[in-house]
């Protein structure tokens, strides 16, 4: 049986469904893993050690951990509350998740490849990102619980001020690709290093970088959970597989976040040399390093690992924020700043200046 | 706000400053020792489960003065005495409540023959009730078991004293 063959004769919703399930799986053991990830990197930067007790066949201690949270968080019991709204209470959890994957169609995976090839993905992948937070605030109505409820109020006033900013950021991204396509978008920003969106737009790459971290509910923009002043915000009812689901949601988020920067402003699967090399160059022609130096879908995920490790990392670093101050950088600081650059990008494309002058 | 901090915050220096130091701390060698594998030193002074022991010749050192148990701030002594056949004062009875002992070391400094000591083991646990009570019998054994090791510790600390 030639397997090219049987591929190619299979009809595209197959295709399609093959790279759903590969890429679902694929997401939810890296969920599982950045857990580990996270809990070993903020170890590190406390000088302590991170779970290391539970190996898998007795190698790589701590590996296992992630799996043996999982099957305890499994084999406890989903209490409901008694007089909570029980369909939004056991809905709400997947409200959170089924964006942070469904996302996941629009990605730019690797050159000329996508799940969905949709012309208007950015779009999409705004819509998305906002339904999850939904499931948050669904959490905290439906709980029937003040903490809940309090946490849910933080969250939909934290989603409305840094939603605007996100997108007033991914305005100047439109306008630098004049596309709403992903994958174009990272095909524009072929060239170098310098080339990638992140230089002449930085400010904007800040300002969506910390929006991101804010979307997904991050520290040190984790309010809706803030554990010192309202137990656990959103959360505080759910218990069991209801409660993990929530937590998948969240990393499952933080990788989407990661990529959706590494597509935006980091040129995605473009290999740093490109434009730098030749595309035939004999560089590339070296069986292994060569398509290791080459775009592809390895260099989207060094990228998002790097985000994700910067996002453990300001985690490791700061404090939460108090609650005015995060409505003060979002309303005076990110919204002005991505309103003065997104005019500035203007006046140089207008002008023909730097990126825009061929 | 002055221009200089304005443009200190929102430039996030202070901010970069901060990640930069996690960054540092993250190559710093760990301080969290592996416990069952690694485990911190000790004193020789360290107050633990408690013991009673013998003379070299076998014989049981307390005498039921009972001053322990008079001094006892948390009365988790209890004790118990009769003459012995060889018309010696000694104890039927000696027990020490692991619940209500606070480890202060009281007994130990109180005793006149060296008989209780607070040994430097703390990695014991309880299975069922009662389990907590530590009779005679119990604290000879622990003392008998350990004897070396006791007796090394309290000639370090002696000149001390």
């Amino acid at each position: 049986m030639d397997f090219a063959a049987l591929w190619n004769s299979l009809p595209d919703y197959a295709h399609s469904g093959v790279f759903i399930v590969a890429v679902t799986l694929v997401l939810v053991v890296s969920v599982a893993m950045l857990t580990l990830w996270e809990r070993k990197l903020i170890g590190w930067m406390q000088l302590r050690r991170g779970p290391n007790r539970v190996a898998i066949f007795g190698l790589l201690p701590g590996l296992g951990q992630p799996f043996a949270d999982v099957i305890k968080l499994l084999i406890k019991e989903v209490l409901v509350p008694a007089q909570s709204s029980k369909f939004l209470f056991r809905i709400a959890p997947a409200i959170t998740l089924v964006p942070a994957f469904a996302t996941w169609a629009v990605m730019p995976l690797a050159p000329g490849f996508s799940i969905a090839n949709v012309d208007a993905g950015l779009l999409y992948v705004l819509a998305l990102t906002s339904v999850g937070v939904y499931g948050v605030i669904l959490a905290g109505w439906a709980s029937n619980s003040k903490y809940a409820f309090l946490g849910a109020m933080r969250s939909a006033a934290q989603i409305v001020a840094y939603e605007i900013a996100m997108g007033f950021a991914l305005v100047g991204v439109i306008m630098a690709s004049g596309s709403l396509n992903l994958g174009t978008i990272v095909e524009k920003q072929h060239g170098a290093f310098l080339a990638w969106n992140w230089f002449w737009l930085f400010p904007l790459f800040i300002v969506y970088f910390i929006s991101a971290v804010a979307e997904t509910n991050r520290a040190p923009f984790d309010v809706a959970e803030g554990e010192s002043e309202i137990v656990a915000g959103f959360h505080v009812e759910y218990s069991g597989i209801a409660f993990a689901l929530f937590f998948l949601a969240e990393y499952a988020n933080m990788i989407l976040v990661s990529a959706l920067i590494s597509v935006f402003f980091m040129g995605g699967w473009l290999s740093p040399l490109d434009g730098i090399v030749a595309a035939d160059s004999a560089l590339f022609q070296i069986p292994l390093l060569g398509t290791l130096l080459n775009n592809g879908l390895h260099w989207l995920v060094a990228k998002t690992f790097f985000f994700l490790c910067v996002i453990i990392w300001l985690r490791a670093t700061f404090p939460r924020y108090r609650y005015d101050q995060i409505m003060r950088l979002g309303w005076k600081v990110l919204i002005p700043v991505t309103i003065i650059w997104i005019a500035v990008e203007g006046l140089m494309v207008y002008f023909k200046i730097g990126p825009w002058s061929a | 706000m002055s221009r200089a901090s304005f443009f200190k915050t929102f430039l996030l220096t202070e901010l970069l400053q901060g990640m930069a130091l996690t960054f540092r701390t993250l190559f710093r060698p760990k301080v969290t020792l592996n416990y069952p594998e690694e485990k911190a030193p000790q004193s020789v002074r360290f107050r633990g489960l408690h013991a009673l022991r013998r003379y070299p010749n076998g014989e049981e050192r307390c005498i039921a003065c009972k001053l322990c148990e008079a001094t006892c701030p948390a009365l988790a002594i209890t004790i118990e005495s009769d003459v012995a056949d060889d018309g010696t004062r000694r104890t039927t009875r000696y027990d020490i409540d692991l619940f209500k002992c606070i480890y202060c070391g009281f007994c130990e400094e109180a005793c006149p023959v060296d008989a209780i000591v607070e040994t430097r083991i703390h990695e014991y646990h309880m299975e069922h009730r009662g389990e907590n009570i530590m009779t005679k019998d119990k604290l000879l054994a622990v003392g008998d078991r350990y004897e070396a090791m006791i007796n090394a510790d309290k000639s370090a600390d002696a000149r001390y004293r």
